[in-house]
């Protein structure tokens, strides 16, 4: 791999790969302790794929997933803290505790969901790329799906539009081969996803998703694309998430081996870690400094989320409608 | 034309008559005039202007990039809609009718509605979903579903239903205007209708959840929606040629529901008939008939009844269809029924 970025990016992106590494593993002891509940799921094995789209976005820009959530918000800029309030079901929570670990929203860095219905983002997110093109405010909208979404008819109605309307949307699918427990085998006839936009004429492209740098140049490609006004992009991004689908879930749809096999080999941030410290010659102390400081933000995140009371029983009847007086 | 009892509403302005469908071309049209973020899609809306011609002249007024034709795909351009309306836009979303929304009825509910208690109020959903809802004439089952209860019944959204074209077009008005998802019942049956109330004054405006006596009474309170209005008014007529002197409470808005119109109506009455094309189960007015048990339970001399569709899928023939909506006819033994007077 050619030495593409700046040291300071590097650290920047390393940082940011292993807050979400930290504040999963965290989540996952948070939730085996009873302080989180529900459902949870977690993102542990796939954070170079927010990372590294994160990296070439626009302030303006905005993005969507749906319920494997807690890592596009850290990328996003997202306080840790909030986040790990919601999933304890805090008032300090992004959502003040009322949405929980699938539904939180941050409108100052255009983070839009935090969805629960598989597919339901898609149109969303095409709407906010319908809205960045009637403003003209020049955005671009990340909109990610899983694998077992990409197979959702209203997918494929959002394709059709934003194809139509030249719309500026991104479409990323996180290929993490399961949708539950079900494979990409088992479930798509045809897994290609990126070429799946094709009748449209929506160009795609698949990547590596373990890797952060192949991540970030074909997010520049296809966000360079989209922006421009030419339309759709499909992004498929070849990932694997290291834990079940949801807490509850223990895998044993996948070997033992299949899973260490990957985090044996294609580990994004081990991979991105030996990529830094032969390019950048980074020292192990450098290295360490930067784990302690990852733990301690994390270690800050899980207080709070303890300490942080829960919503007032008042809160219970408020946000369900806002209350605006439109007869003045 | 049906000469139709309604009240002035409360405007210093000349009324104009006018059908239901123009009133509502024209709130659309002077709500898009007055913000830029107001934009109109749905299939047919622009360059068909409309199935219904509801939309006549407004591509023409207001161009492509505010009045867009979608493909037929109900699930997504409602969800685009719900995206827009995150992202700083006002959607009106058209369904050709109701019985569509069908198809998106989890951006409806699970996007739209619950997205802001979802956010702890950080996020809101200004959006108007509209379009006719409930029986036509002769459409069969799939095509005559009435969803007043079905979306009343969830909380995030508001849930309208008018009946003149004065309140068609206040009503929307305040819906497009609303930072809050509406769902919006129209009737295919009333765009055709004119009525002489309509405030040509581009501000007036009508508030969710009240209620219009469109006729005084005494002896007892008919509730009605839409359509159901008209046949409830005609009910009436008769009625008081047979003595009872019915009153009549057009709802307009189902959520917010004016309860209090409903317990003071029932105060001086003491007897309500609640009537809905929709289906008995879990209805408009099974949800009527528990808030005057509530509220007013001292106050009634008999039970509240409901006047309603028939629990069926809706039949195609000419006869059973007949049979399988309210007319007029069971809206007036209803009445009689709770008065204590049976029919001879």
């Amino acid at each position: 791999m050619t030495k593409s970025i700046s040291q300071e990016e590097a650290l920047k992106a390393y940082r940011e790969m292993l807050l979400i590494r930290r504040f999963e593993e965290r989540a996952a002891q948070l939730y085996g302790m009873g302080l989180i509940a529900g459902f949870c799921h977690l993102y542990i094995g796939q954070e170079a794929v927010v990372v590294g789209i994160q990296a070439v976005l626009e302030p303006q820009d905005t993005i969507i997933t749906a319920y494997r959530d807690h890592g596009h918000m850290l990328a996003a800029g997202m306080d840790p803290k909030g986040v790990m309030a919601e999933l304890t079901g805090r008032i300090g929570g992004y959502s003040k505790g009322k949405g929980g670990s699938m539904h939180m929203f941050s409108r100052e860095k255009n983070f839009f969901g935090g969805h629960g219905i598989v597919g339901a983002q898609v149109p969303i997110g095409t709407g906010l790329a319908f809205a960045h093109k009637y403003k003209e405010d020049g955005g671009v909208c990340i909109t990610s799906m899983g694998d077992g979404a990409a197979n959702q008819g209203q997918v494929y109605e959002s394709y059709n539009m934003a194809a139509l309307w030249k719309l500026p949307i991104v479409y990323v699918i996180e290929n993490n081969h399961y949708g539950m427990g079900t494979s990409v085998e088992r479930s798509s006839a045809g897994p290609n996803y990126y070429g799946r936009g094709q009748g449209w004429g929506i160009p795609g492209e698949k990547v590596d998703g373990m890797v952060y740098l192949e991540v970030k140049e074909a997010a520049k490609r296809a966000i360079a694309h989209a922006r421009s006004g030419k339309g759709p992009f499909i992004l498929e991004l070849d990932t694997y998430r290291y834990r079940g689908h949801s807490m509850s879930d223990p895998a044993k749809y996948r070997s033992k081996e299949e899973v260490d096999t990957v985090k044996l080999k294609r580990d994004p941030i081990d991979y991105f870690k030996e990529y830094m410290i032969k390019t950048f010659k980074i020292s192990e102390d450098q290295i360490k400094m930067i784990e302690d400081e990852i733990k301690a933000v994390v270690l800050e995140a899980v207080e709070f989320s303890k300490s942080s009371p829960e919503p007032d029983p008042s809160e219970l009847y408020t946000d369900v409608l806002k209350e605006e007086n439109i007869f003045s | 034309m049906t000469q139709f009892h309604h009240e002035i509403p409360m405007t210093d302005q000349l009324l104009s008559s006018m059908t239901v469908r123009e009133a509502l071309r024209d709130a659309m049209a002077e709500e898009m005039r007055r913000d830029e973020t107001v934009f109109l899609m749905g299939e047919e809306v622009a360059e068909y202007n409309g199935a219904y011609k509801v939309s006549q002249g407004l591509l023409d007024m207001f161009g492509p990039k505010r009045v867009i034709d979608t493909p037929i795909t109900e699930h997504a351009f409602a969800g685009l809609g719900v995206g827009a309306a995150f992202g700083g836009l006002r959607p009106i979303v058209e369904f050709m009718t109701f019985n569509f929304s069908m198809q998106a009825m989890d951006q409806i509910i699970n996007s739209a509605a619950k997205t802001l208690y979802m956010s702890g109020g950080q996020m809101g959903c200004p959006i108007v979903f509209r379009g006719p809802n409930g029986a036509a004439s002769r459409v069969g089952a799939q095509h005559s579903h009435c969803f007043a209860s079905l979306y009343s019944h969830c909380p995030g959204l508001k849930v309208v239903s008018p009946y003149s074209a004065g309140d068609a077009k206040a009503l929307l008005k305040t819906a497009i205007r609303d930072p809050n998802p509406v769902v919006f019942l129209e009737n295919e049956l009333l765009y055709g209708h004119t009525f002489e109330d309509v405030s040509e004054d581009p501000e007036f405006v009508l508030p969710f959840g009240k209620a219009l006596i469109r006729r005084k009474g005494k002896d007892v309170t008919l509730t009605a929606f839409s359509i159901m209005v008209g046949k409830a008014l005609q009910a009436a007529d008769i009625l008081a040629e047979q003595g009872i002197d019915a009153e009549v409470i057009d709802l307009r808005s189902l959520r917010p529901l004016d309860v209090e119109t409903l317990v003071g109506s029932v105060m001086k009455t003491n007897r309500l008939v609640s009537i809905e094309e929709s289906w008995p189960f879990a209805g408009i007015g099974s949800e009527i008939a528990a808030l005057m048990m509530e509220h007013a339970f001292d106050y009634l001399d008999a039970p509240v009844l409901r006047v309603t569709g028939a629990d069926v899928p809706m039949p195609y023939a000419a006869n059973l269809e007949h049979l399988a909506l309210p007319q007029v006819e069971t809206i007036i033994e209803a009445a009689k029924a709770v008065c204590y007077q049976s029919t001879p």
